[in-house]
């Protein structure tokens, strides 16, 4: 006889849980303007079904409220139905016994606030106010609305110069997008459903890297319009490029010696080769944009001199100064803020870190390319300090793993609270408060003070990585509206009170990213055009080939490699390394053509043309 | 080329050919529900889906094309199980109640699920109640709505109206007006052209059948009918008769026979409409009124809706004239209520009309009270036509051609074209032409106007005609998608004419809304054919020379455009 036994899974069990995986999958692709009241019928479903049956909300209640929300959508329901809901949730909420029963209430009860006009829609008028809008999910979460089901066909088939020109439609920046792109158009990508998302990033990098160069189409008969564009980031560039296609005549005015802004002076060379970078820039110049460098607009000329020669101009002068902590000694030597470093390793001034112990603080994307480029400017040990915790950061997932791949150390939970200055005002280190992770406030983990001793963490050089600001005066000096520090245009990115005046990019939005930039000019370059009193048309003659019909095996994801951490800190050359054609085509194959399938045949599907 | 094999048959096709065309040319059928070539490719019903050798999943026909290699099974045992168990599937949520449906013997659903030799559905009955307005003349029962979206894209692709969508998401999906209105507040042109499209009886036309019985019933109501010119192209083909036996004479005939009092021919009214609308327009025109925007002619009640909510700016510029099916009511009511010698209020009107979009226009407003009540009290379309010629089982092959009625006997080629795209246009220059000239033109001298084809052209066919030193610059125009097309160039200043003609449903009204329904076929051309064909063999061709209308003006009227035509011929367009 024994007494005990080992434990293995059922057959039941093991498929369960490859299901629990499959809706995992599911949800992460479920695609927008779903119903919310039917959500939260079939999420209660679910949770019903998880119910161990022992005690009476969860086992009894939660099937009541489910009836209720199918009264809801039966159109058999009155408004007492929301009160009688409300009532039985928050009574479940607060009676259950475990968080089976007590969280699945309060997930109903949050939808019955957070979108009760559905549920009264559903009540009074017996219909959703939800419908679908963009059914071909990347291409509607992409903020520029690249046809990436279109260059994914076009890589599938090696025809990659005809994917940057298709990209080239709505987006002037594919090579750089194909490096640096935040890629939100994977995040509810369909082929979830199936196994994992495409690799639409990856598989843009491989059409800019085989493509070569390609020209840009031909610009529209000459209007004689000229537009001054401030700013020669993504967003001046773009705008200045669909112009030049639109027939009108551009100059872009920037301030340093080099087109690409943030492009150019904040994304480290290791992340965006700069001759990479210029391709697009090559290309976007041989539509005939006409750049003044060396120009501060507010210093060395004016907006209203501007006015005066141009027939419309575009602010986009980006968000390019630094914020503070606010702490005393912040003005020290030595201590510096990311964008300073990041310009002057880009204007090649000397900067040797040999032997230096570097400290940034911030956990953003930015704060990761401050420290590995500390790194490669030969410090011998950086560390970041953030208040909170890894999980918590801002810096896309990648980049962080990629900066502790490279020995970056990760000081989390130490909030800044005082800067140590020698006798020759200069930085020693910073002082830091312990902190402890706490509730969840607005979905995120907060802080509070751990109430140990604060720490002292030396530095030879101390980086601020917590975001940048507008300069604003010069534009706010000239009647250019002004809110909490950026410039608030109308959604068409005009001005009620300057005609003729437009912004775009991270001076109208704040600190964002290059794809929004992008789908910022292409904004003001309709609303501009219009303006002009022209209804010029962006579109591609490139023929996308017809939908792969072939079978949907499961088949893993072609992720990006990158070099060897070891020997890539030692230079500031290019980290990731492209797929090859081989993987390119098993990787485009994997595209589920929702521009064909599925909804997007009957509606939406490609937009040809903005 | 390309070449597959379908059904062991080698077969070679074009380049871009679907699957579903290159079987069809090879004579081999794939079923078919959803599928509208050209407006309704969508592979939504799924009933078109067909094996592909080396793959798993079936394959759609309608909207894939045929590749190089391709083995394809069209009825392979995975082919005709799934294939049965999708119209399964359909009919558990199809209000299968066939015998009182209006699409019964011409529904392609009742067709597949008898061809796949289904007798029973496994599933559980789910059908969807949405309420409607009975008394709107376009119905949509929910229960038999089947989900294809073609009412969805023909009004999207071809009307450009925009009047259904899908509504709710997931498993709640389903069809109603667009933008969560009622039918009554969206802007439906009723042009009917969702119900010709429809594959089942899901969408029709209010049926007023039993309104005329009912007056042919009372022995005190003199029941006095008019056929329009588009109705004698199209009756005979749901009813038997091959075209050249379906005549307009016939029509008259099974009226008489149904028991109505007095028959006639809308093709009168046309020719009165042409003398209005071409004194109108020769007046408007010499006046200068016509330099920035064009006449518009008034007779499709289903445009003039159109225009009024969706271009309300230019309802100015439609021709006052009333349409013939309201001119004629009004001449029923007043001249022939005269030579009866009977009050008005004893006569009712009756139209049988290809169009649902009449069936709201007999409500128009009068405005000069000449009689109470409206110029006409019911309008039945072709299909309700044929359906009160069965009831009364009448046999078709036993009609017989008789005449019209006197006073209103004579009606001219120029009349019967009204009935295609360009005809009004053209019976209207020809008497233009005269009016001018004081001679008649040679008879097919402004063919120009007519359409090359079915939507040739996006259905817009430009001609230009000179009248000694005048230049008359027209446009005809059919479809409201092609129309709005039209209507932005010219307020763009890309476009300018003299007089425009707009008639709402594709091909004009051989291919109205209330003509009877060839699943997947478009007949309106080879209706219009028919008008012209009769045309070129009628004795009179210029509507100014119908001896019945002159007499009528002679002893009625007076001259075209005089103040008693204003009150009774004439109306103002008001939204």
């Amino acid at each position: 006889m024994s007494r005990l036994e080992i434990d293995s899974p059922s057959k039941a069990d093991i498929v369960v849980e490859g299901l629990y995986k499959d809706l995992e999958r599911r949800i992460e692709s479920s695609p927008p303007g779903l119903c919310p009241v039917d959500l939260a019928r079939s999420f209660l479903e679910l949770c019903h079904a998880q119910t161990c049956g022992k005690c009476v909300p969860c086992r009894i209640g939660l099937g009541q409220l489910n009836h209720l929300i199918k009264d809801v959508l039966d159109g058999k329901a009155t408004m007492k139905t929301l009160d009688i809901m409300e009532e039985t949730a928050v009574s479940i909420m607060e009676s259950a016994d475990c968080a089976i029963g007590y969280e699945a209430a309060h997930m109903v009860y949050k939808g019955l606030i957070g979108y009760r006009d559905d549920y009264i829609e559903h009540i009074e008028r017996g219909r959703c106010i939800c419908t679908y809008s963009q059914p071909v999910p990347c291409v509607s979460l992409c903020p520029a609305r690249v046809d990436i089901p279109g260059y994914i066909a076009l890589v599938s088939e090696g025809r990659y110069q005809d994917a940057i020109r298709l990209i080239r439609k709505d987006n002037p920046f594919p090579t750089t997008c194909g490096f640096i792109c935040e890629h939100p158009c994977e995040a509810r990508c369909r082929r979830n459903m199936v196994d994992d998302a495409v690799n639409i990033r990856g598989l843009k990098r491989v059409a800019a890297d085989f493509a070569g160069e390609v020209d840009p189409p031909a610009c529209a008969e000459r209007t004689g319009k000229k537009i001054a564009v401030l700013g020669g980031g993504p967003c001046g560039l773009s705008a200045a490029y669909y112009l030049q296609l639109m027939g009108h005549q551009t100059c872009v005015y920037e301030m340093l010696s080099e087109l690409g802004g943030m492009l150019r002076y904040g994304i480290p060379n290791y992340r965006l080769p700069k001759d990479r970078l210029d391709e697009d820039i090559n290309c976007i110049l041989k539509t005939g944009v006409e750049v003044k460098y060396n120009v501060k607009v507010g210093t060395d000329i004016t907006i209203q001199e501007l006015q005066k020669e141009y027939d419309a101009l575009l602010i986009a002068v980006g968000a390019s100064t630094d914020k503070k902590l606010g702490l005393e000694g912040e003005d020290a030597e030595g201590v510096l803020s990311a964008v300073e470093i990041l310009r002057a390793v880009e204007m090649k001034q000397s900067m040797d870190l040999t032997g230096k112990e570097v400290v940034v603080i911030g956990g953003g994307n930015v704060s990761m390319d401050a420290v590995r480029t500390a790194k490669r400017l030969g410090a011998k040990k950086v560390s970041i300090v953030y208040r909170r915790r890894i999980a918590d950061m801002t810096a896309l997932y990648d980049e962080i793993e990629g900066a502790v791949a490279e020995g970056i150390e990760m000081q989390t939970l130490k909030a800044p609270a005082s800067i140590e200055v020698d006798e020759n005002n200069h930085v020693k280190g910073i002082y830091v408060t312990p902190q402890m992770v706490s509730a969840i406030r607005d979905g995120r983990a907060s802080i509070k003070a751990s109430g140990e001793a604060d720490l002292f963490i030396p530095c030879d050089i101390l980086i601020i990585a917590i975001g940048q600001n507008i300069e604003t005066k010069h534009f706010e000096e000239a009647g250019v509206p002004v809110v909490w520090g950026k410039i608030a245009t109308t959604s068409t990115g005009a001005f009620e009170n300057m005609p003729g005046v437009f912004a775009g990019g991270d001076s109208a939005s704040g600190p964002a990213t290059v794809i929004k930039a992008i789908a910022a000019a292409k904004v003001v370059a309709a609303n501009i055009d219009e303006y002009l009193g022209y209804h010029h048309v962006i579109q591609s003659d490139v023929e996308v080939p017809i939908p792969n019909i072939d079978d949907r095996t499961p088949c893993g994801r072609v992720n990006l490699t990158e070099r060897e951490a070891g020997i890539r800190v030692c230079d500031f050359d290019g980290v990731e390394n492209c797929m090859t054609e081989k993987e390119a085509k098993q990787e485009a194959g994997r595209c589920l053509r929702c521009d064909h399938f599925g909804y997007g045949i009957f509606k939406g599907g490609r937009e040809k043309l903005w | 080329m390309v070449n597959l094999t379908i059904n062991g048959k080698k077969i070679s096709v074009k380049e871009n050919t679907t699957i579903m065309e290159a079987a069809d040319q090879n004579g081999i059928s794939i079923p078919s529900l959803c599928y509208l070539k050209g407006i309704n490719e969508i592979a939504a019903c799924r009933v078109c889906v067909v094996e592909l050798e080396g793959k798993e999943r079936l394959i759609t026909a309608c909207n894939n094309v045929a590749e190089e290699g391709m083995v394809v099974y069209t009825n392979s045992p995975k082919v005709r199980k799934d294939r049965r168990n999708t119209v399964e599937l359909i009919l558990s949520q199809h209000d299968c109640l066939c015998v009182t449906c209006t699409r019964s013997g011409n529904c392609s659903l009742q067709k597949i699920a008898n061809d796949l030799d289904i007798l029973e559905i496994p599933f559980k009955k789910e059908l969807e109640h949405q309420p409607w307005n009975p008394d709107f003349p376009l119905l949509r029962d929910s229960a038999k709505c089947i989900k294809c979206m073609r009412c969805i894209q023909v009004c999207d692709k071809v009307q450009g109206l925009n009047i259904w969508d899908l509504e709710g998401t997931g498993s709640r999906t389903t069809v109603n007006v667009a933008g969560h209105r009622t039918i009554e507040e969206a802007d439906c042109s009723l042009c009917g052209q969702c119900i010709t499209h429809c594959p089942v009886g899901a969408l029709k036309g209010r049926n007023d059948t039993q309104k005329v019985w009912k007056a042919i019933e009372d022995k005190e109501t003199i029941v006095v009918a008019q056929v329009a010119p588009a109705v004698r192209v199209a009756w005979g083909e749901q009813i038997g008769l091959a075209p050249e036996e379906a005549t307009v004479g016939k029509i008259m005939d099974a009226l008489k026979k149904i028991g109505v009092d007095y028959v006639f021919d809308t093709t009168f009214s046309a020719d009165l409409t042409i003398m209005e609308e071409g004194h109108e327009f020769v007046q408007r025109f010499t006046a200068g009124e016509l330099e920035k925007r064009p006449m518009f002619t008034s007779c499709c009640p289903g445009w003039v809706r159109f225009v009024k909510s969706q271009f309300p700016h230019l309802v100015k510029y439609l021709s006052t004239a009333k349409s013939p099916q309201q001119m004629f009511g009004a001449v029923m009511k007043t001249y022939f209520a005269q030579k009866l010698g009977v009050s008005p209020e004893k006569i009712c009107t009756v139209s049988v009309m290809p169009c649902v979009a009449k069936k709201a226009e007999r409500e128009m407003e009068l405005f000069y009270e000449e009689y109470a009540g409206h110029d006409v009290d019911v309008v039945i379309t072709t299909r309700e036509l044929i359906r009160m010629i069965s009831s009364a089982h009448i046999r078709p092959e036993t009609l017989e051609d008789i005449e019209s009625d006197r006073p209103m006997k004579e009606g001219t080629g120029a009349g019967v074209i009204f009935g295609a795209t360009g005809g009004v246009m053209e019976a209207a220059l020809r008497s233009a032409y005269y009016i001018i000239k004081k001679e008649n033109p040679p008879a097919d001298a402004f063919k120009a106007v007519r359409s090359k084809g079915f939507n040739e052209n996006q259905g817009v066919q430009e001609a230009e005609f000179a009248i000694d030193d005048i230049t008359v610059r027209t446009a005809v125009v059919s479809g409201l998608g092609n129309t709005r097309a039209l209507l932005n160039k010219i307020e763009a200043g890309e476009a300018h004419y003299d007089f425009v003609e707009v008639m709402a449903c594709p091909g004009g009204c051989v291919g109205g809304g209330g003509q009877p329904i060839h699943d997947g076929e478009e007949w309106a051309f080879k209706r219009g054919r028919g008008l012209y064909d009769l045309d070129e063999h009628m004795e009179l061709r210029f509507s100014h020379e119908n001896a019945d209308i002159l007499q009528m003006y002679g002893e009625f009227f007076g001259e075209p455009t005089s103040h008693k035509a204003h009150m009774l011929l004439h109306t103002e367009h008001v939204k």
